[in-house]
């Protein structure tokens, strides 16, 4: 090994047993606060979706308002406004609700599930467009009624066809959620700023946490992957496995 | 009417900083994605090969870790080095980081990622034949991609370049964070203060919502405009 990392590991005093395990908790927030915010956020954004593409103006309308200002404007904003707003909700720190949103977990996952479900539903809605006539057509000539056939055949295609858009959303929303270290939550970058602030090492702390945060990345790709793979079987040439 | 508290000329000069923060972030972001852009088409295997590793570097990092590398890490290389000259050769260099600086670098580096991207696609997507009529015609490469290349590929680049220009209007806000007054850290003071925040950061969203719709028309209009020639298929 070169000299320098060498002497550099020997006089290591940052990354002990204690930083490393501030950097765990932190992994564990970040993990918790994305992935609950992407499961709500596409349970939601799913109904949205067929709302989105009703012919209906009345119903189309709201979802499109919601999606187009939820899109529209920084993810860090709408941390803010639910962040130090609902405190200011009259009456609201009297109710049971208080207790849950008195910690900055939840109102920043209330955010992100709202900003994910948004850019989800602007996903899911372009792949039910896309759907071929042709489906649509053969569905109802075999008499499925509209339930049966959002079941059976739109959504099912259409989850192929978002699959590759929806890993971007994934891996987006990995990146947004650093910034619930903002509203003193210890997620992975929460635990960056104290170590960095603790030791006065920028490029110890940031860089550690940058990798940690490469690796994940990567492992959301590769797992994308294999189910794309899964889910494009049937398009890929005959003859390959 | 809106009682902004007499925070209003505040949110203004904010409103402001954050549109020169984007601009200038814009220019240094087109200008580090055509670089990217041609190194990763070129047949230099080195010019491709740090080419590719720093779409991907950038690609797998949050902004804001970015952000705070580039701010606090600037600094301490800054200071580091003024003291290695001063021992050194006795030379007197300092420079402070201001948020604003750091902000540039760390947008334009980031979206410069993505442009990369844009243009390459783009690149790739100008016909070959366009190419080959130009080197039949003896045009010299740089001639090349300055009368055949770049004016093709711009149309086809242009998509990709307002969505990456809307999420980089969006990212601004970050650097609030680590200090830069521009309008959300305005907004954030001010209802912190008054104890307000609906009052102070709906007003910011109501802006940004109108940057990012007014960049929309925009774009469409330019790119009608680019594709004023083209036959639609179909």
């Amino acid at each position: 090994m070169p000299e320098f990392i060498t002497e550099w590991l020997n006089q290591n005093e940052i990354f002990t047993a204690m930083t490393m395990m501030e950097y765990w908790d932190g992994l564990v927030s970040t993990v918790q606060l994305v992935f609950l915010s992407l499961v709500i956020g596409l349970v939601l954004a799913i109904p949205l979706a067929i709302m989105r593409t009703s012919k209906n103006h009345f119903v189309s309308g709201p979802v499109w308002i919601f999606t187009y200002v939820f899109r529209g404007t920084p993810l860090l904003i709408q941390l803010y406004i639910i962040y130090y707003g609902i405190a200011q909700i009259p009456g609201i720190q009297d109710t049971f609700w208080w207790d849950i949103f008195k910690e900055p977990f939840y109102p920043a996952l209330l955010a992100f599930v709202l900003n994910t479900a948004a850019y989800t539903t602007e996903i899911i809605r372009g792949a039910i467009v896309a759907t071929p006539n042709g489906e649509i057509e053969a569905a109802k000539a075999y008499g499925m009624n509209w339930f049966m056939r959002m079941r059976r055949i739109i959504l099912p295609s259409a989850a192929r066809r978002a699959v590759q858009a929806y890993s971007n959303e994934v891996i987006f929303m990995l990146h947004s959620s650093a910034i619930a270290s903002v509203v003193t939550i210890v997620d992975l970058t929460g635990a960056a700023r104290n170590i960095y602030s603790r030791f006065y090492a920028p490029f110890d702390a940031f860089i550690a946490v940058a990798l940690i945060y490469m690796a994940l990345t990567f492992l959301l790709v590769f797992l994308f992957r294999k189910l794309e793979n899964h889910l494009l079987r049937h398009q890929r040439p005959a003859g390959s496995s | 009417m809106l009682d902004l508290k007499g925070y209003g000329p505040a949110l203004f000069e904010g409103a402001i900083v954050t549109v020169e923060l984007a601009f200038l972030s814009l220019a240094l972001a087109l200008f580090i994605g055509l670089i990217g852009a041609t190194s990763k088409l070129s047949n230099n295997r080195v010019a491709r090969g740090i080419a590719t590793a720093y779409t991907t570097l950038i690609r797998g990092v949050p902004d804001l870790v970015m952000m705070l590398l580039f701010y606090y890490g600037g600094q301490v290389a800054v200071n580091n080095l003024s003291d290695f000259l001063w021992d050194k050769y006795e030379i007197d260099f300092f420079f402070q980081f201001n948020p604003f600086i750091s902000g540039v670098v760390t947008i334009g580096l980031i979206f410069g990622a993505y442009m990369t991207e844009t243009f390459r696609g783009a690149f790739l997507a100008v016909e070959k034949g366009q190419i080959e009529a130009a080197k039949a015609y003896g045009f010299s490469n740089w001639h090349t991609f300055r009368r055949i290349m770049f004016p093709q590929m711009l149309r086809h680049a242009l998509p990709g370049l307002g969505n990456n220009w809307q999420v980089l209007l969006k990212t601004t806000a970050l650097v609030s964070i680590i200090g830069l007054t521009d309008m959300v850290r305005v907004a954030e003071e001010a209802a912190k203060a008054e104890r307000m925040p609906f009052h102070f950061f709906i007003p910011v969203a109501a802006m940004y919502l109108l940057l990012t719709a007014g960049s929309e028309l925009f774009i469409k209009w330019l790119d009608k405009r680019a594709n004023a020639g083209v036959v639609k298929g179909g």
